[in-house]
């Protein structure tokens, strides 16, 4: 009997989770099969489930905008945002959680406290900032707003990780005649390799699909893949096949890498959850 | 060379005082043990010396120089950690080489180092293993090989042998004995263990609620203790402290017998009492007797006695054996 309700458990529950997979994952296979639709079957009622298969949409969305131009802004802003972030963020961490002062806590609570203000009430003084700065429309610009918007979420990341490394190892390292940045380099960083890998990961997706800021402070040259989908909203309707082929490519790259690194992501988001 | 003075050092954490005024002369070559209960401020005092900690007030000199403000990767010494903290990424090897590459050392000077230290330690065959590959033995010999390769002023250790079992615990015991034999450098070592102490020291510091209670060899200690808390502290089992009449017979405020110089009979003697427990260890026997007198007493005993719990006894302590100590609990001397 025992073993019957175990199984029944067991169905019901990988039931529950499938359907609570498809619920998430509906939206993006949607937007997948809308692509290969034709306009008029995308916005057909009752809806299309099986599409044409046709590729007009991506040969339409790659000669209307070069599609590549913005991959390559987007690889540039996450990925530079990232490492400059976690170049500031792995000293800033370790110092705050090796040698804590009584105020470590309230300055974490105040950098997490910025991610609280909604990012349009500074879109005006950013704007000019950036307009008198000459970094309107720049990788660079866009590199240095999202390296500021993220780096409170990698601080309190690596916070976690470091916090778990027993101080007593690095204070072995100092005995052992390591300075500063030695200890940081050989001691600290191997032993934090999976926190900061998927810091980097959790990071690069952050900055990948931030849009607000990069439809904002960008017109073409610097434009990411964000600005390339919100492009296709325009005035005159939305054109619903080309949007979900504009999209696809959009999301193609960071699905594959969140494929790739998953046991990574879900280890680095659980790390210090259990012993 | 590797002297070490501490002058009047002081540390607090933020307002609470844990050192309050430490003067200590370490020789050259000696092994010292700081012995004390937990939180009497042993660690605190030799991460000081290590430069973890910052002094507070005071200084500490290194073969006469002042360290006080310098860094622990400049103060020359080596320290072995009671979670032995080996980096858990780097190879038995990779581990014991670290203080090398940190002082930039030849690579073929440090291989060479590196595989003297193995041989000395038994780990030749474990120099591709990764610390938790190891048994805690092993780990230890490890962290005991990163310090000795780079040749320090002086080794620190505190409580190293903690975590072990006590078999092993009892053999490492011998084998730091052992290693101060051979390279005749300064060792500091804390321990709460008085046996450890005993059996190690050259020079035993009792440290009490950070203050430095009595420094001697473990036999000065052990044979006149300035105070109750060394009297008490040092000696397994502990030493008996009686206070009341049986203090007044001797004009003290209060007196501590050990509990093998009390000879214990069955039909007379100068304190009665009831055998309590009994542990029966072999070659000793101790007996825990509820005294007419005073409280509690331990006796020791030889193994061969059949002395057994309930049974009237009769202990009489030899009389030159016997410690006086004024209302305050320090050391009278003389009759």
């Amino acid at each position: 009997m025992a073993r019957e309700v175990t199984l029944r458990r067991k169905l019901t529950f990988t039931a529950l989770a499938w359907l609570a997979a498809l619920v998430l994952f509906f939206p993006i296979l949607w937007t997948i099969l809308t692509s290969f639709k034709t306009e008029a079957q995308a916005i057909a009622s009752p809806p299309v489930f099986i599409p044409t298969w046709t590729l007009e949409n991506y040969i339409e969305v790659q000669s209307r905008s070069d599609y590549f131009r913005h991959f390559f802004n987007s690889c540039w802003i996450s990925i530079g945002s990232t490492l400059i972030a976690l170049l500031i963020a792995i000293p800033a961490a370790w110092a705050m959680a090796f040698t804590p002062t009584p105020r470590t806590k309230d300055v974490l609570m105040w950098m997490l406290s910025t991610k609280m203000m909604p990012a349009v009430g500074v879109l005006v003084p950013m704007y000019l900032i950036f307009r008198d700065l000459g970094l309107l429309d720049t990788v660079w610009g866009l590199t240095i707003v999202l390296t500021l918007i993220n780096l409170p979420i990698v601080v309190w990341m690596l916070y976690t990780y470091f916090k778990e490394i027993p101080v007593d190892i690095l204070e072995a390292a100092r005995m052992d005649g390591a300075i500063l940045w030695k200890e940081l380099v050989y001691v600290l960083v191997p032993m934090a390799v999976p926190g900061i890998a998927s810091t980097l990961l959790l990071n690069i997706i952050l900055a990948w699909n931030e849009a607000f800021w990069t439809i904002n402070l960008t017109a073409s040259k610097a434009a990411p893949l964000t600005a390339f989908i919100s492009s296709y909203s325009s005035p005159e309707g939305l054109f619903w096949a080309k949007l979900s082929a504009a999209s696809t490519l959009a999301i193609a790259p960071i699905l594959v890498l969140g494929w790739l690194s998953q046991k990574q992501l879900v280890r680095g988001l659980t790390f210090g959850a259990v012993k | 060379m590797g002297s070490i003075s501490l002058v009047h050092v002081n540390k607090s954490f933020g307002g609470h005082q844990v050192i309050p005024d430490a003067s200590l002369e370490i020789e050259d070559g000696e092994f010292v043990v700081f012995v004390g209960p937990s939180g009497c401020g042993k660690s605190t005092l030799l991460r000081l010396i290590a430069g973890l900690e910052d002094t507070s007030s005071g200084s500490i000199l290194l073969d006469g120089v002042d360290v006080t403000d310098k860094g622990p990767a400049h103060r020359g010494l080596a320290m072995v950690f009671q979670s032995y903290a080996l980096y858990p990424h780097m190879t038995v090897k990779q581990n014991i080489a670290f203080p090398l590459k940190m002082a930039n050392v030849d690579k073929a000077v440090a291989e060479k180092k590196v595989l003297d230290a193995a041989r000395v330690l038994n780990l030749t065959d474990y120099l591709d293993r990764k610390p938790r590959q190891l048994s805690g033995g092993q780990r230890q010999r490890v962290a005991i090989g990163r310090a000795i390769v780079r040749e320090p002023k002086a080794f620190l250790f505190d409580e190293p042998l903690s975590n072990l079992d006590a078999a092993l615990r009892v053999n490492m015991r011998l084998e730091i004995s052992e290693l101060h034999q051979q390279l005749k450098t300064t060792m500091v070592y804390v321990t709460h263990d008085q046996v450890e102490a005993m059996t190690m020291a050259d020079k035993i510091v009792v440290l009490n609620a950070g203050r430095i209670e009595q420094v001697g060899s473990p036999l000065d200690l052990y044979r006149s203790p300035a105070n109750t808390f060394v009297a008490g502290f040092i000696g397994s089992p502990k030493m008996n402290l009686l206070t009341g009449a049986a203090a007044e017979k001797y004009r003290a405020g209060s007196i501590g017998v050990r509990p093998e110089h009390i000879a214990i009979a069955t039909d007379s003697g100068e304190w009665k009492g009831t055998v309590g427990v009994a542990e029966h260890l072999g070659s000793d026997t101790f007996l825990h007797v509820h005294s007419d007198i005073g409280g509690l007493i331990t006796v020791r005993t030889d193994g061969d006695r059949d002395i057994h719990h309930g049974q009237t006894v009769w202990l009489t302590p030899d009389p030159a054996r016997i410690y006086r100590f004024d209302p305050d609990g320090q050391a009278l001397r003389g009759a």
